[in-house]
């Protein structure tokens, strides 16, 4: 693997007595689509706003390594973070109703990033924030840009986002659920516009979401997180087609299936969200607990190169699907 | 924009009619009331009673009367005073407006930069020991009644150290512009202050919370991760989303201090303003003053409500199409 574009090693995030994130690593090549999947509350968005340095909750101790183009981002003064935000890593967030300021126009959002970061004229950032409206796909965008937020529709606001996002072309671009907020047939839009996005401008894409079916459609690697630790790892083709983990298995039974018969109720994941006081963070949920797993499993590559999980279950009692 | 501002200010032209009408009903078609023998003034005789009624057509129906009293409030300005006969109600009223506007104009820029600095300190600054100082500040400021601070104001710098620390303070009373303008700033800066210190407190305390809540908002966490420095996210975008129910707080606030709500501070600094001038005529139960100044209040509050919306409308782009 080439040098990595961002490289997170043993990241821990608590927040007071609670621990969010116990100990993440992951890397992340230029140009690489990591797909990061869990449910509510496995730390995945948090891991991602420490990153770009953005939790600011009181008490909250982060520590561990975020190296960036081989620069080390945690522990950076705020004005030196402030020149990596919006420039070299961008982030979009879930709701894109509520995410620009409502009594400013949407061009002026976009212009105020772009000079925020390099020293252009307004006209010059305007005209930018016009091409990147055209960019994309809003229609006639020179109107567009002094539109306000509200005057644009869900799937409008999240490109808007997306557009403001792109421009500084960042070499990575964290999406926070993108599509979560919004009706189907946009998501879809939505997604092709950022794999679009990805060819053209060959930016790097850390994609968080909760839907296995955004990350088969988009990801080059998968992460899947619960309870604050990653406990599988891999290609996407691995992940998909030889899920290892009990967790990951019970997120891809929980999509229904196009083909073959029609479940009555799809299987559900037993339990509450919530990691397990020691031992594996799953176990409490876990259908296929034993003995060992009252110690924390490491993530380790247990089968094809370049696939980890965190489990202890020995091969022959592992799924095949 | 344009059109929106022509259609407020029309509507606010409606309500002050429809208050005009109002206020004369209770006044003049008040089943019981002799509204002649109110305008003639105290033992007035047969024949004035007579030509009062003559002149404000109070034989006549009730839209004329409606009319007559108009005329004679907006055109002839010639309205007496039931108490001091020979009074002339408008002239009065314009005589004390000025000293009203300038106390609460004074007051109004004084509380609202107090408020707002104040507000948008410990709204950044939650967390730290200078948020719950600075609303402690303000609570003091707003469990403090004019009437008694501005007493005890009084005592300290007309009396009790006017000798030593307050000797520049001037006697009570309002000096015009026309004696210049540090005469006049002189003798209203503590009334101002005394004034001010409530609305500031209370300002404080509102748009503190308006803030915290609009720095927990998406749009923050998004202008943060756009890489814009911390001071630009909370004046640009935090700051300006809180004042907008700042400005229409503010514009109910103005509109009734002008309109005579500043009551308490005109008769404890001694200012003749409309708010002592209502607060005399209520005592003798003067109905033409009172009339007067009622319409004069409407009009002020109506008037700033109307230039609140318009600015409200600019504020927040949301209700332009409204």
């Amino acid at each position: 693997m080439p040098e990595p574009l961002l490289e997170v090693r043993d990241l821990r995030i608590r927040f007071g007595r609670f621990t969010a994130v116990d100990g993440l690593s992951f890397a992340l090549g230029p140009g690489e689509v990591l797909g990061v999947v869990g449910e509510s509350g496995s730390g995945k968005s948090v891991s991602m706003l420490a990153v770009l340095g953005l939790i600011r909750t009181p008490g909250a101790h982060v520590s561990g390594n975020i190296v960036f183009r081989g620069r080390e981002l945690l522990g950076l003064k705020d004005a030196e973070m402030r020149s990596v935000r919006g420039r070299e890593i961008a982030m979009i967030f879930q709701d894109p109703m509520t995410a620009l300021t409502p009594v400013y126009t949407v061009g002026w959002q976009i212009a105020e990033q772009i000079r925020a970061h390099e020293k252009v004229s307004a006209r010059a950032a305007r005209d930018r924030a016009v091409r990147l409206l055209d960019e994309v796909g809003i229609p006639s965008p020179e109107r567009r840009v002094d539109a306000y937020p509200h005057e644009f529709s869900g799937g409008m606001r999240q490109r808007a986002v997306i557009a403001m996002a792109l421009s500084c072309n960042p070499a990575l671009l964290i999406a926070d659920e993108p599509t979560t907020a919004l009706d189907v047939t946009t998501q879809a839009q939505i997604l092709d516009l950022m794999r679009r996005l990805r060819a053209d401008h060959g930016s790097a894409i850390v994609m968080i979401t909760h839907d296995m079916g955004v990350v088969s459609e988009i990801a080059d690697e998968v992460l899947v997180m619960y309870g604050g630790r990653a406990v599988e790892r891999g290609a996407r083709r691995q992940v998909f087609h030889t899920p290892r983990h009990p967790y990951t298995w019970g997120l891809l039974d929980s999509v229904p299936r196009v083909r073959g018969p029609r479940a009555r109720r799809l299987p559900a994941i037993p339990g509450a969200p919530g990691a397990a006081e020691r031992g594996c963070p799953f176990a409490d949920r876990c259908a296929h607990r034993f003995a060992p797993c009252d110690e924390a499993p490491p993530l380790t590559p247990t089968g094809d190169p370049g696939h980890l999980d965190a489990c202890w279950l020995p091969e022959d009692r592992r799924r095949t699907r | 924009m344009i059109g929106y501002i022509l259609r407020r200010f029309g509507a606010a032209a409606l309500v002050l009619f429809a208050i005009s009408v109002l206020v004369f009903l209770i006044f003049f078609a008040t089943p019981g009331v002799d509204p002649a023998a109110r305008i003639a003034g105290k033992n007035a005789d047969p024949a004035t009673l007579e030509q009062v009624r003559a002149s404000f057509g109070f034989d006549r129906p009730l839209p004329v009367q409606y009319l007559m009293m108009m005329k004679h409030l907006f055109v002839t300005h010639d309205l007496t005073s039931f108490v001091n006969r020979g009074t002339l109600v408008i002239p009065q009223i314009v005589e004390a407006i000025p000293v009203t506007l300038s106390l609460v104009v004074g007051a109004a820029v004084i509380w609202m930069v107090l408020g707002v600095a104040m507000g948008t300190l410990a709204g950044a600054m939650r967390g730290t020991l200078i948020d719950p100082l600075v609303m402690l500040l303000g609570v003091f400021g707003v469990s403090l009644p004019v009437y008694w601070l501005g007493e005890v104001v009084n005592l300290l710098t007309q009396k009790q150290l006017h000798d030593s620390v307050f000797s520049w303070v001037p006697p009570l009373g309002y000096a015009p512009l026309s004696q210049g303008v540090g005469q006049w700033a002189l003798h209203l800066l503590l009334p101002w202050l005394t004034l001010a210190l409530l609305y500031a407190g209370i300002y404080a305390r509102l748009l503190r919370g308006e803030l915290a809540g609009a720095l927990n908002e998406d749009y923050v966490r998004t202008a943060r991760a756009k890489g814009l420095s911390e001071r630009r996210v909370l004046l640009r975008h935090a700051l300006r989303c809180s004042l907008i129910p700042i400005v229409s707080l503010f514009g109910l606030d103005f509109g009734a201090l002008v309109g005579g709500a500043a009551l308490l501070t005109e008769v404890v600094f001694g200012l003749p303003g409309v708010g002592k001038l209502t607060y005399q005529a209520l005592q003798n139960l003067d109905l033409p003053v009172i009339m007067g100044t009622v319409l004069y209040a409407a009009f002020f509050v109506v008037l700033a409500n109307a230039v609140v919306d318009v600015v409200y409308a600019r504020l927040d782009p949301r209700v332009r199409r409204a």
